[in-house]
């Protein structure tokens, strides 16, 4: 396999697990809404409640910087990476 | 405009803008202890903030195809994740959200999910890949990748359906606050203020439009912000909302089953002025099935991955790698705002519902609330409403009424703030319409004076004569959707939906499997961005028009049908055909890595 290929195998990986994490935090947990919402979550606020203020929205903001960070080691690692801000 | 020395000093220049713009508020607020009227301040506050953004439209201008298109590639990863946010918050994000986070609670608050995980579909499968193409628009990639004229066209097509049903509905926006902060008919405020959007983008095209939406940004953060933690710590709910807030949902839910929803009748209904809805839904429990939830979410999200007036910000930053950190950025200056929706719409809930607080208007005579001078204003604006349907002479949960923009526009005065905190709602307001028109017009003329004009008309075309023909059509696209908004066909929020919608229809798969996909050819992309539209589009007539619609996909959820319908076109017609050149793949294969030239900075 190509020093490319391995790259774009590696990237579609990183792909997945993001997509996995942003299925959760997106879909998943509205899938149970009702029965979260009985417990009481962070600062006091019922749980589901708490996901679609800030919950969700700031695991989404995590997420992108950890990918673009990860992302960027994997084209470091196979030479892929950009010169310094040409 | 010296750019690399420009470039070094943005920090200083909105550090200094930033400061000013605190300072501007500060002269007003003593203004207004000297006697200064709320009409003049308000007057005030809009005229300062439009001079500003003309005049850094003015000093962005530029006769480079580069600059004009995408801002010369430098725009720096912080800069541009704020450009992006104001380029995303529109009109309705920032006057309509709170107001619909109120009366529909959990069920709405889909949009606020939808509207931010969109940025990861964006920063994970599109937005470094088409830097790396580095293309001038979207349908520039489309027309690339899969080769061809009709590919090219049909992304217009697309694109141009989806923005102009959005961009009618900013032009609306921007016309609805200029018209109350200026007090001047409907009709005329439409134009003034698409003479404000066009002076930032006409002679600056993206650059001018990059530095106009970072001032902008600036602006509506503070005028939302600053209202939320003020009204917050007056009413000793917490210094810091969002963290503090738990008890007063708390109470809000106690009260909702003290008073109950009482539902009115049809013939009392129909006294309401139109437009003005009660608390009908509790406000923080669960009140919507999961599908409902979920599939709109989902709807907005991958509308959020194909509207193209966000894509084409990313194509402005240095670098793949910037790209990707920029979409970062940009979905943290989205989420300072989103966060504090649902702590306005809890505080503005409370304010006026809570018998205990002097604020709160149920429970007390009918009369004694006619008589309260904010109560008079809105209700004369169309925005309040209350009426005594039980004939027992108090205000009763289910008998008082209240526009949806009113949560954002009128919560600062019901509890008390000083004017010249509406006057910088209303400049704040104007400036999420106008950043958002600005975007999406841009994004339409550029992609009819780049892909149709200069790529299928007119190869040959001199840079001068294709930024006159791309400044031409801004101008003509403005006015159009100015004409229409001033028809006032459509709510605000309605027509936002529905572009995501559309936009998700025609586009998000061909765009997707144009870089995760090497089978993908031209004769599935044309498939699939034309049957996807068009199946949407059907169904969209189809419910509107009274059908039944099937598995709980609404109006408002179209795009899910469209986009499946793409999905299921460009696969089929991509594999039924030959497969792409090999010339295509090896380009594929070139987007995939971030290091080396662009693929059109090659040809």
């Amino acid at each position: 396999m190509s020093n490319q290929e391995k790259h774009w195998e590696k990237s579609r990986g990183l792909l997945m697990i993001t997509l996995a994490i942003w299925f959760v935090f997106s879909i998943g947990i509205f899938l149970f809404g009702a029965e979260m919402n009985e417990v009481t979550g962070p600062f006091g606020y019922p749980w589901t409640y708490w996901f679609t203020c800030q919950g969700s929205l700031g695991a989404f903001v995590i997420l992108i910087f950890w990918f673009a960070n990860r992302q960027e080691k994997i084209d470091e690692e196979f030479g892929f990476s950009e010169r310094e801000d040409e | 405009m010296k750019q690399g020395n420009f470039i070094d000093n943005l920090p200083k220049i909105y550090g200094i803008y930033t400061g000013g713009f605190i300072g501007f508020i500060i002269i007003m607020a003593i203004a207004e202890q000297m006697g200064m009227t709320a009409k003049a301040i308000g007057i005030a506050f809009v005229a300062f903030t439009v001079f500003i953004y003309a005049l850094i439209g003015y000093l962005s201008r530029t006769a480079q195809a580069d600059a004009y298109y995408v801002a010369g590639r430098q725009v720096p990863t912080v800069f541009n994740g704020m450009a992006t946010a104001a380029d995303w918050m529109s009109g309705a994000s920032f006057v309509a959200m709170a107001g619909g986070i109120y009366f529909k609670g959990y069920g709405y608050m889909a949009l606020l999910v939808g509207w931010t995980g969109g940025y990861v579909l964006v920063a994970s499968l599109l937005a470094p890949y088409l830097r790396k193409f580095g293309c001038y628009t979207v349908p520039d990639f489309i027309g690339t990748r899969y080769g061809g004229n009709l590919a090219r066209f049909s992304a217009v097509v697309v694109l141009t359906v989806a923005s102009f049903t959005y961009v009618t509905a900013q032009i609306n926006a921007t016309g609805t606050i200029a018209s109350v902060a200026l007090d001047i008919p409907f009709q005329y405020a439409v134009y003034i203020g698409l003479i404000s959007i066009l002076l930032c983008s006409m002679l600056g095209g993206m650059r001018g439009v990059t530095w106009t939406q970072v001032a902008q940004y600036i602006v509506l953060i503070i005028a939302y912000l600053l209202p939320v933690f003020w009204i917050s710590n007056k009413m000793g709910a917490g210094f810091f909302p969002h963290f503090m807030l738990a008890d007063e949902v708390a109470r809000i839910g106690e009260l909702e089953s003290q008073f109950g929803f009482i539902k009115n009748s049809a013939a009392d209904l129909a006294t309401v002025p139109k437009g003005l809805a009660g608390i009908t839904k509790a406000h923080s429990a669960v009140n919507a099935t999961p599908w409902a939830f979920i599939s709109l979410a989902l709807a907005m999200m991958m509308g959020t991955a194909s509207l193209p007036h966000v894509m084409m910000r990313y194509f402005t930053t240095p670098s793949v790698k910037a790209a990707r950190k920029s979409v970062g950025w940009s979905l943290f200056f989205i989420f300072l705002l989103y966060s504090s929706a649902p702590m306005l719409a809890t505080l503005s809930k409370l304010s006026l519902i809570d018998p205990t607080l002097s604020t709160g208007i149920i429970g007390k005579s009918i009369a004694e609330v006619q008589a309260i001078d904010w109560y008079q204003n809105w209700n004369q604006a169309n925005l309040m409403f209350i009426s005594d349907f039980n004939g027992n002479g108090t205000v009763e949960l289910n008998e008082f009424f209240m526009g949806g923009k009113a949560v954002v526009l009128a919560t600062p005065e019901i509890a008390g703030l000083p004017y010249v905190i509406s006057g910088l709602v209303a400049a704040g307001g104007m400036a999420a319409a106008m950043s958002t028109a600005d975007g999406l017009i841009l994004a339409i003329a550029n992609a009819i004076s780049h892909d149709v004009y200069y790529k299928i008309i007119d190869p040959k075309a001199e840079t001068a004569k294709r930024l006159v023909v791309a400044r031409v059509l801004l101008v003509v696209i403005g006015f159009a959707g100015a004409t229409i908004a001033a028809m006032e066909i459509q709510g605000i929020l309605g027509s936002v939906i529905w572009a995501f919608d559309f936009a998700m229809s025609g586009l998000f798969f061909p765009l997707v499997l144009g870089v995760w996909w090497k089978r993908a050819n031209r004769q599935g992309a044309i498939a699939g961005m034309l049957g996807g539209l068009a199946a949407g589009t059907w169904y969209l007539v189809w419910v509107r028009t009274g059908g039944s619609g099937f598995l709980g996909i609404t109006q408002l959820t179209f795009g899910i049908f469209g986009s499946a319908v793409s999905l299921v076109a460009m696969v089929v017609v991509s594999l039924m055909t030959q497969e792409p050149d090999k010339a295509t793949q090896k380009m594929v294969d070139e987007v995939r890595v971030p290091s080396g030239k662009t693929i059109l900075g090659k040809q």
